[in-house]
């Protein structure tokens, strides 16, 4: 099982790592990239959803999405 | 139709330190057996002794340190009030004498499912290195002083800060000697030699509640975390977890000791992902009642195998689930306190 589809994930955006007990919260954006991961979405189709849904630029949107994962990776709820 | 059981508990001291009995109890009261419950306590203020609802009778017994023959009267004149059944001690202080005295309890008629005295001398704190060894499990760097002087030539794992531990209960992180120091004389006055050094592992405290039929099988196994932990080391909150390799250490350690009754196994995880075993308790921990919330009732269990009934290992538990403790403050009446104090039972 992938660290990712281990977790228990809210509709809220509460996040609760059953390996070690630890939970997070993340915001509606955060939510929204967990959700298009888990369907196995490429990165770039992740960020034209982000630019679609949030209205935002190119880089704008790979820069909120890179920034997550970079934290999602550091605390290991990603491989 | 239930059978009704007579059950003695111990560590009814549900204070900020708190003792297992109220949890125990707790546990057996949601069993689908009847019981009767008869408070064991040694103080007059165990909080346990004046809840409502919570223990049919208490009797106040002998400290462990009055010696075996006080201990045996106080029991053998509660007996032959109460046709207790099975008793469960739950302060690692009294376990050697009900250990040590468990045949002459069963002829009282009094079952009790615990260690052996193998089994609970060999996971003492000061033998740990040696258990580690024996039964191939990691731990940290250990050791057993018993005067103060051994602190200035301690073997280099033990760089500060390192934990410093009373033979059954309290442990300190230290910074420098002169606290090591500090905290030797304080442990040592209050639970006796030896000391016991360990080396400080960086990372995520993590424990588990098993229980072992003395066969090799482990019938009961939750594995939690501390949310919130006190000044004084107790968890003030937890959630049992899934850890898949931490429960695989607890059925190996149940499998090579062949261990009988409660335990709880304190362990750290450290960032690079390894398990280092840093305590076994011979007993039922005060927070075994989310393990019952979780789906495995191990007081009922417990008391089942004392009893010599058969019963099949439960190995699932509900993932997520949380306790909280509070506390709270009872009102007693004068007139309790009074009976307690004065004849030793209430």
């Amino acid at each position: 099982m992938s660290k990712l589809s281990s977790l228990a994930i809210s509709d809220n955006g509460f996040i609760f790592k059953p390996s070690t007990g630890e939970s997070y919260t993340t915001n509606e954006i955060g939510l929204f990239i967990i959700n298009l991961l888990r369907t196995e979405n490429s990165g770039e189709e992740i960020i034209e959803a982000i630019m679609d849904d949030f209205d935002v630029d190119k880089i704008t949107a790979g820069r909120d999405m890179y920034e997550f994962l970079d934290v999602m990776k550091r605390e290991s709820l990603i491989d | 139709m239930k059978k009704k059981l007579t059950i003695g508990v111990t560590g009814l001291n549900n204070i900020d330190s708190p003792g297992p009995g109220v949890p125990v109890i707790r546990g057996i009261k949601d069993a689908d057996f009847e019981a009767r419950i008869i408070g064991l306590a040694y103080e007059n203020l165990e909080p346990g002794i004046y809840m409502k609802g919570l223990v049919d009778k208490t009797y106040l017994l002998p400290f462990p340190s009055a010696g075996s023959e006080a201990f045996l009267e106080r029991l053998s004149f509660i007996q032959e009030n109460e046709k207790m059944d099975i008793i469960i001690p739950n302060f690692d202080s009294e376990l050697y004498l009900f250990i040590k005295y468990k045949d002459r309890l069963l002829e009282m008629g009094i079952k009790t499912f615990l260690p052996t005295m193998n089994q609970f001398e060999e996971r003492h704190k000061d033998n740990l290195t040696e258990f580690a060894k024996k039964y191939d499990i990691t731990i940290p760097e250990s050791k057993a002083i018993l005067k103060t002087d051994e602190l200035s030539n301690l073997p280099k794992p033990f760089a500060y800060p390192y934990w410093i531990k009373g033979k059954f209960y309290e442990a300190y992180k230290v910074e420098n000697r002169n606290q090591a120091i500090y905290y030797f004389n304080k442990i040592s006055a209050k639970w006796g030699l030896p000391i016991v050094i360990q080396k400080a592992i960086q990372g995520t405290e993590l424990n588990v509640i098993a229980l072992g039929d003395g066969e090799g099988n482990t019938t009961a196994a939750v594995a939690m975390r501390k949310q919130y932990i006190t000044d004084k080391g107790k968890a003030w909150g937890g959630i049992t977890l899934n850890d898949p390799h931490l429960l695989e250490i607890t059925h190996h350690i149940i499998k090579q000791t062949k261990w009988r009754g409660a335990m709880e196994l304190e362990m750290i995880k450290s960032k690079d992902g390894e398990y280092h075993l840093i305590e076994i308790n011979p007993r039922i921990p005060a927070w075994v009642y989310l393990a019952v919330g979780a789906g495995q009732n191990i007081p009922e269990m417990l008391c089942k195998l004392a009893l010599g009934e058969k019963i099949e290992p439960i190995t699932e538990y509900e993932i997520g689930k949380m306790f909280i403790r509070y506390s709270w403050d009872l009102i007693g009446d004068i007139k309790d306190f009074e009976k307690i104090i004065v004849f030793g039972e209430l």
